[in-house]
This record gives C-alpha cells, structure tokens and sequence, in this order.
C-alpha cells in the first residue's frame, strides 16, 4: 500500500531526526555506551531538523523470502550509522534500496542530497583513467579541478593519469571513495568497502573515512560484518534482523577511538550476542 | 576441411579471454632467434634440389627460384599489382558493408529485448546457411559481375562481427551498469561509456576473425568467373600449367592476410592500452 517514493534529488522537508527511529531497544542492551545525544564529538552538523534519509515499511521479497519486513530507518545529517547483521540478513538488500538499485522495493524512502557508494570491490571503470572515473557523470561545474582535489584528498594526486587495472587494492579502494566524495553527497554509502584489504591497508583506511567524512560531513551508512570496524567508526551501530533493524546503540566515546576503550569492549561484547555470536573470554 | 568448415569455426564467437593473446603479440619475445629460420630455408633449399634434379615436375609445382624470378615478372609488368588492386577494392568495399551490417545489427540487438527478439533468431538462422553454397543463388540474383563477389564478402564478414560484438555487449559487467546508474548517468551516457568501451575488445576479437574469412571468401568468390584479380589471375594460370604463377598468387593472399591481421593487432594495442598496461606489468 505504501507507495514507493522515488528518491528525490535535493531537499524535500522531512520529518525531523528521532535517535530511535523505530523504538527499538536503544542503549538498553548492555547500556554501555550511553544513549548520549549523538554529535557532541562532530564538527559535522546534525539534528537541524532534516534527516539524510528515511525509510518507513521498507520490505523487500525475493520470491517467498522477505528479506525486508517492513523495516523503518532515519538516518541523520552527518551521522555516520554502522550497519551489521548475518550473512543474508539484508544489510545489503537495504544499501541498494537507499542507492536506487532495487526497483522492487516496497515501501517510502526519502533520501536528501546526493546518493553515492562505494561498493566491496572498487568498480573503476577499467577503460577510463582513474581521473575520468571520478569525472565521470560528474555536473558540477569544473569536474577536472574537483576530480583533482578529491584524488589529492586520498593521496592520489601522482596516480591520476594511471588506468584502474595498474592499481593496488588499496590504491583502487580510495580512487572509489574519491570518486563517491567528488559529488558532495548528502548520504554515502559504503557496501563492505574494506573487507577485501589486507589489515594494514584496513587501518588506514579507516583513518581516511573519519578524516573524509569530517571534512565533507555527508551521511554515513557503512555496510560491514567487521564489529570493530563499526565500534571504531560509528556514531551508531544498527543490527539488522528478521528484516527489521533489532537493535541499535548509540557510540558516544569520542575520536579517535582505541578498540581496548572499556566502553567498546562491553559494547562489543553485546554487538556479538546480537549477532548471535558467543564473546570469548571475560568483557 | 573445407572452407566452409573453416567458416563455422571462425564464426563462432570466442571469449576474448585478455590473458590467451599470444606472446609474440609484443614483439619482443626471446623466441625470435634466427635458428627459428633454419627449418624454413632447409624446406626450401630441399625444394630447390629437388625441382633442380627433376624429381619436382614444374607441371606440379615450380621451383622457388623459378616462383621468385616470376614474382618479380608479374610485379614488373603491372600484372600483380593490378590484380592486387582489384582483388583489394573487393575485399575493401565487401568488408565496409559487412562491417556496418554486422555491427549495426548487433548494436540493435545488443541494446534492448525488442532488437534482440527481432535481430538474433533470423542471425542465428541464416548463420547454419554455408553461404558458400549461395554463390549458385548469388550469381543468378547479381549476375557474374563485382556485386555478388563484393556481397559474399559482405555475408562473410558480417557473422563473426555480428555475433562477437552482441556477445561483447551482453557480457559487459553488470556491477559496472550499477556503478553508471549510483553515478546517475543517462541512457545515452551510459552505452557510450560503458557498454561501447565494454564490448570493444570482443569486437575486435570478431574484426580479427572477420578479416580472416573475408579474404578466404575472395579466395572462393575469385574462383567463380572472375576476370580480373588475383583468382583470374591464378585461374588463368591453370590454363597454362603455370605452377609458378599460382604458387604467386598463394603468397600474395598470405601476405595480404597476415597484413591486415597486422593492422587490427595495432588497432588493438591502441585501443585497449588500459589492458596492455595490466598485462605487461
């Protein structure tokens, strides 16, 4: 019945940002972290009223499995919200919903601003220089000199000129990023982009989301199965279950975090029960 | 196997698989020594000995000196380098048409359910026909003139470029679609920056094999009442048991092929200079 709202390209007035979205067990699990009014670490501005995007009813069946069951989200300016969950629990299914990549979605979805994603694997278009890539589609005006900041924002000046296919996985995983930031996007969306980089390359990487996303203050919803990862980056974590997001805590310890911070221990602890997982050895 | 055969075989469309190009494709492989000539000249010189004591007939087959002194006669004369010119234009204008034909078609195709409903039954129908067997159709439609030798080159050609280039099109990443539809690029946009760039190098897998079956159907068209270009020419030599003449106009056929298969290898390091970086790291 809901009828599917096609996302809108810039600012439609939205109903205004709920930290608990769906009234679902926030900060109760545990209530480790404290269920803090998001942003007091930021500079990136929230709550002023308008949400990055939102998600009511959203349900999504592949033939007689429903993947999405009526699943709400409200994901704020600048928050940076960290979406975990089993294998086939969704996570995806929902990222290519909010990325206009699903047609058979039903339910609302507003999204404002630009959308952009970088996905697990880079996806650079092999025949284009890594420049062209970010250029690519691009409608602001001066395409070349923004391609350029972006690329020197990830530390690929030098490698501008390169084909994609001479990258490293890391090289080509930040060409993505650049090429997703390059359009100021109001939410961007990040499909398991580090899954696939060796530890190392992951750590940095990581460093450079926070950096990114602190300078360009888009929306944030990053798709992983790494619960450090999501402890690490968000300001939220979200557990996706049943087609709906079961659980969801707010992260209030400020940046740059360490992974042995007690408050992400304890929380860490209860992400792994959620996803059904056994902590080992005592929190 | 005959030539038909050897049609089916070429029209197949291959997977352009970027690792199976073969390494003397870069020309600067250790394996160009100059033993790799020893048993060449040794064949030859065999040749040469055994025309030279009689037990080769010229009747049969000529002599290499003999074919080398005519070579130079028929270049000479003008004799050769007309032929080559006729047989050329043939091949030219026969390849042009059937290029726009079979990668016009494959576009359509390729590109939406309704062109490919439309287009690629009847193409893979008329692709069973061993349109070598159409020359007796061919002459009776066209008469014995250029048109029906021009058009089975056409025919020829339009297969392997048809069938590679829609296989091109459709085996283009669909992860790659969605990243043009995340960066929001229009219809338009998105064929001429993805899905073109995407099917090229199967394209030219199929303008390679194409180019091999439009001289292989010069070859038969020139059989069938030609009167001037390179298979008058070697038909005419029949008539006169001249060995030396046709074992020529063999060789111009092998040269003219391994050239213009030399041209799509350049086209080729051109335009998928994205590959060859990967490939030659």
């Amino acid at each position: 019945m809901a009828a599917r709202v096609p996302v809108p390209l810039n600012g439609t007035a939205n109903a205004p940002v709920n930290d608990t979205p769906n009234g679902t067990v926030n900060g109760t699990e545990g209530g480790t972290a404290g269920a803090q009014p998001q942003d007091a670490v930021r500079p990136a501005a929230t709550a002023t009223g308008t949400a990055a995007a939102t998600v009511r009813g959203l349900t999504r069946r592949f033939g007689d499995r429903t993947v999405l069951d009526g699943l709400d989200l409200t994901i704020g300016r600048g928050e940076f919200v960290a979406l975990l969950g089993r294998s086939g629990s969704g996570k995806s299914t929902l990222l290519r919903a909010l990325a206009g990549l699903d047609e058979d979605v039903e339910g609302a979805l507003e999204v404002d601003g630009e959308v952009a994603v970088a996905f697990q694997e880079p996806r650079l278009v092999p025949w284009k220089r890594v420049r062209d890539n970010l250029t690519l589609g691009l409608t602001a005006p001066d395409p070349a000199g923004r391609a350029e900041a972006a690329l020197a924002e990830v530390g690929l000046s030098e490698r501008a000129q390169a084909w994609p296919l001479t990258l490293s996985g890391g090289e080509a995983q930040r060409a993505s990023l650049a090429r997703a930031l390059v359009r100021e996007p109001g939410l961007l969306l990040l499909d398991e982009p580090f899954s696939a980089l060796d530890a190392l390359t992951r750590i940095t990487m990581h460093r450079l989301v926070l950096d990114l996303w602190a300078a360009h203050g888009p929306a944030v919803l990053l798709v992983t199965h790494d619960v450090d990862e999501a402890l690490l980056l968000a300001d939220r974590i979200l557990v996706l279950d049943g087609g709906r997001v079961a659980h969801e805590w707010t992260v209030a310890t400020p940046r740059p975090r360490h992974r042995d911070h007690p408050d992400l221990l304890t929380l860490r602890a209860a992400l792994l029960t959620a996803l059904g997982v056994t902590p080992e050895g005592p929190a | 196997m005959s030539v038909v055969e050897l049609q089916g075989e070429l029209g197949g469309a291959v997977r352009a698989d970027p690792r199976r190009r073969p390494r003397s494709a870069t020309a600067r492989g250790p394996r160009r020594g100059w033993h790799r000539w020893i048993s060449p000249l040794v064949v030859v010189l065999l040749w040469q000995i055994a025309s030279a004591t009689g037990l080769l007939p010229a009747r049969l087959l000529a002599a290499p000196s003999q074919i080398a002194a005519t070579a130079f006669d028929l270049v000479r004369t003008g004799t050769l380098p007309t032929a080559i010119a006729v047989s050329l234009e043939r091949v030219l204008l026969g390849f042009a048409a059937g290029a726009v034909a079979g990668i016009g078609l494959a576009l359509i195709a390729g590109l939406s359910r309704t062109g490919e409903n439309a287009v690629d039954p009847i193409m893979q129908m008329l692709r069973a026909l061993p349109f070598f067997g159409l020359i007796p159709l061919f002459i009776l439609w066209f008469g014995i003139g250029e048109t029906p030798k021009v058009l089975l080159v056409a025919l020829a050609v339009s297969f392997p470029l048809y069938l590679n280039t829609f296989a091109g099109i459709r085996g283009v990443d669909g992860k790659l679609a969605e990243v043009a539809r995340t960066l929001r690029l229009g219809r338009a946009a998105l064929v001429r920056h993805i899905v073109l760039p995407g099917a090229l190098p199967q394209t030219l897998v199929g303008l390679r094999q194409s180019l091999g079956v439009a001289w292989l159907a010069l070859i038969v068209a020139e059989q069938v009442n030609a009167d001037a270009g390179l298979g008058f020419m070697i038909n005419d030599a029949r008539e006169f048991l001249r060995t030396d003449v046709i074992v020529v106009g063999l060789l111009v056929y092998s040269a003219l092929g391994l050239l213009t298969d030399a041209l799509v290898r350049l086209l080729e390091r051109r335009a998928l200079v994205w590959r060859r970086e990967f490939l030659s790291r």
